[in-house]
């Protein structure tokens, strides 16, 4: 507690100087961010000017679906997808509607997932973003019918896939219907791929459970953001299965990488010109020049 | 057929004589050929996999193994497979479609393995692969639920072209208990859950998921295995003929459109510009 405190005053007297060379600075509801891999203690406001990344340990932390846009797409590019779509509640779930009415309400979103075609410096892509704040990023209908209408259009269209992806998996409160959805979406990047299109991942935190088990891993380039969680269990299924703590970058994106389920870790800052560079890698008039 | 309640069912299939793979493998086939191993890690035990002679036709048949006793459940994981296990199904789906011989797919499982091992070696990788693989094999594949159908676990064997379960089977997002403990904090409230998630073979058809229920003996398969087995086999029969007729890009199609069409959603809710 008090060493927290020393901590605070430490980054204050050096945060000054960080603060003035950023441009762009929003003004937060919370006055310090606190990294939940390290534990270090930022200003709000140099957290938010260096796209939300730990200063300490570079942890990526969580962006909201339109924060991920600005930071991606070419000003002015984005053009939406099936903005309207809400879901039903297929197993007439108590609480349902209710929870996902106040969700609206509070996120702007109207389920988890943002759909729609931009551009990445000048290269035309369908994009899917997804938002942890709704539902955590599970998948239900909404989320599996954008997320194959995507790939359907990018097909039909002969656009490259880019996937952000995030979520706790698959959404209970659908029962069996959020569960099939992980088929649904993954019969539409099969038929994305057997056009010869290229799809391009990138896992954010945290990207779980069901998602992990369809779309999530089946880019042909699989990115994953520093320090993010990536896994099929939940930690703490896990923990209580083996009945011991887990080592802390157990499901990072290290982790992944080390074990040949990443392509490359990449830091958030370089993350755009890295996509546009590797799908002019994929097109073929443009290829290697 | 019975109309009981999902937690009725699930004490069904969780008695302890219900049949596994391992006893209808003899009832259905006139021959079996057990093969191992994905060649690139091991030889999973939660899933059984081999060519199969069923009435005179070569079949791929891929299976999660439930124990009848402690020392099985030990060997096959309590049929809680590891990444390696569902690359082993792949392997022997991709030799199927080489061969043009169906695949029958038979799930019985609570769900793939949670454990560090697993991660290590790509659980979600696993079963996405087999997803994505699943969604294009040239070859027919049918799934049938025997007892417990858990979460991607199970339905990393089940992207097929006709979905069938066994009467008191159950096939669902997460099990009941996990569904209590996860939205209402309180695992003891399992029954509650699964009388409330729509598990059964017949809220699966229902729901658009589950395309036939097959019949068991009053009690229960356990009542009379010999029985059950018939009614599988009689109804592998039929579909198999029915199927086998399709042309790959028809039936391709079909499996594509029968995954697509699932999902509630609406998309201009009254009230909205």
């Amino acid at each position: 507690m008090l060493e927290d405190l020393f901590k605070v005053v430490k980054f204050r007297a050096e945060g000054d100087n960080r603060t003035e060379k950023k441009a762009k600075v929003q003004i937060p509801d919370d006055l310090l961010f606190k990294c939940p891999r390290c534990g270090n203690v930022m200003f709000m406001d140099d957290f938010t000017g260096a796209s939300k990344v730990c200063g300490e340990c570079s942890y990526h932390a969580r962006l909201t679906a339109w924060e991920r846009l600005e930071l991606t797409a070419d000003e002015g590019s984005f053009v939406e997808y099936d903005s309207e779509m809400i879901s039903k509640n297929p197993i007439e779930f108590e609480g349902y509607a209710e929870k996902q009415q106040e969700l609206r309400e509070k996120t702007g979103l109207k389920d988890a997932v943002l759909t729609g075609e931009c551009r990445i410096r000048d290269k035309h892509c369908v994009i899917i973003i997804m938002d942890a704040r709704y539902m955590m990023a599970s998948m239900g209908s909404v989320v599996g019918e954008k997320v194959t209408r995507a790939f359907e259009r990018a097909t039909e269209k002969r656009l490259p896939v880019v996937a952000f992806t995030a979520s706790g998996g698959a959404r209970m409160q659908e029962g069996i219907v959020s569960l099939m959805q992980m088929v649904k979406t993954s019969a539409a990047v099969v038929r994305h791929s057997e056009a010869g299109l290229l799809y391009i991942t990138v896992l954010t935190d945290p990207t779980t459970g069901g998602v992990t088990a369809s779309f999530a891993s089946q880019g042909d380039i699989i990115i994953a953001e520093p320090k993010v969680l990536v896994g099929f269990a939940g930690r703490r299924v896990i923990e209580g299965t083996i009945k011991q703590r887990l080592p802390d970058d157990f499901q990072s994106a290290e982790f992944l990488l080390e074990h040949g389920f990443a392509d490359m870790v990449v830091h958030r800052k370089n993350l755009r010109r890295t996509l546009s560079r590797l799908i002019r890698l994929h097109t073929p008039k443009e290829g290697c020049q | 057929m019975s109309s009981l309640t999902a937690s009725e069912r699930m004490a069904i299939i969780r008695h302890k004589g219900r049949p596994t793979i391992r006893d209808y493998i003899p009832l259905l086939f006139d021959e079996f050929c057990e093969l191992h191993g994905d060649r690139q890690f091991g030889d999973d035990h939660a899933i059984l996999g081999g060519i199969a002679n069923f009435r005179g036709m070569a079949v791929t048949v891929i299976a999660q193994v439930k124990g009848r006793n402690l020392e099985e459940n030990k060997d096959s994981n309590f049929a809680m497979p590891h990444p390696e296990g569902y690359r082993k199904a792949l392997r022997l789906a991709k030799q199927a479609e080489k061969f043009h011989r169906p695949v029958i797919c038979f799930i019985d499982t609570p769900g793939a393995y949670c454990g560090i091992a697993a991660e290590e070696r790509g659980q979600g990788e696993a079963i996405a692969r087999n997803l994505f693989e699943f969604s294009r094999l040239k070859t027919p594949v049918i799934s049938i639920v025997l007892g417990e159908g858990g979460s991607g676990g199970a339905i990393a064997l089940g992207v097929c072209d006709e979905l069938a379960m066994l009467e008191n089977a159950i096939y669902s997002v997460i099990s009941p208990r996990g569904f209590a403990s996860i939205l209402w904090r309180d695992a003891s409230r399992e029954k509650e859950a699964a009388d409330r998630m729509r598990i059964t073979a017949e809220d699966l058809r229902e729901l658009g998921v589950c395309d036939r229920v097959i019949a068991e003996p009053a009690g229960g398969a356990h009542n009379n295995p010999q029985q059950t087995a018939e009614n599988i086999s009689h109804y592998l029969t039929e579909t198999l003929t029915k199927i086998m007729e399709k042309e790959v890009a028809i039936l391709l199609d079909s499996r594509y459109n029968k995954f697509r069409k699932i999902g509630e959603f609406e998309e201009f809710p009254k009230g909205s510009e």
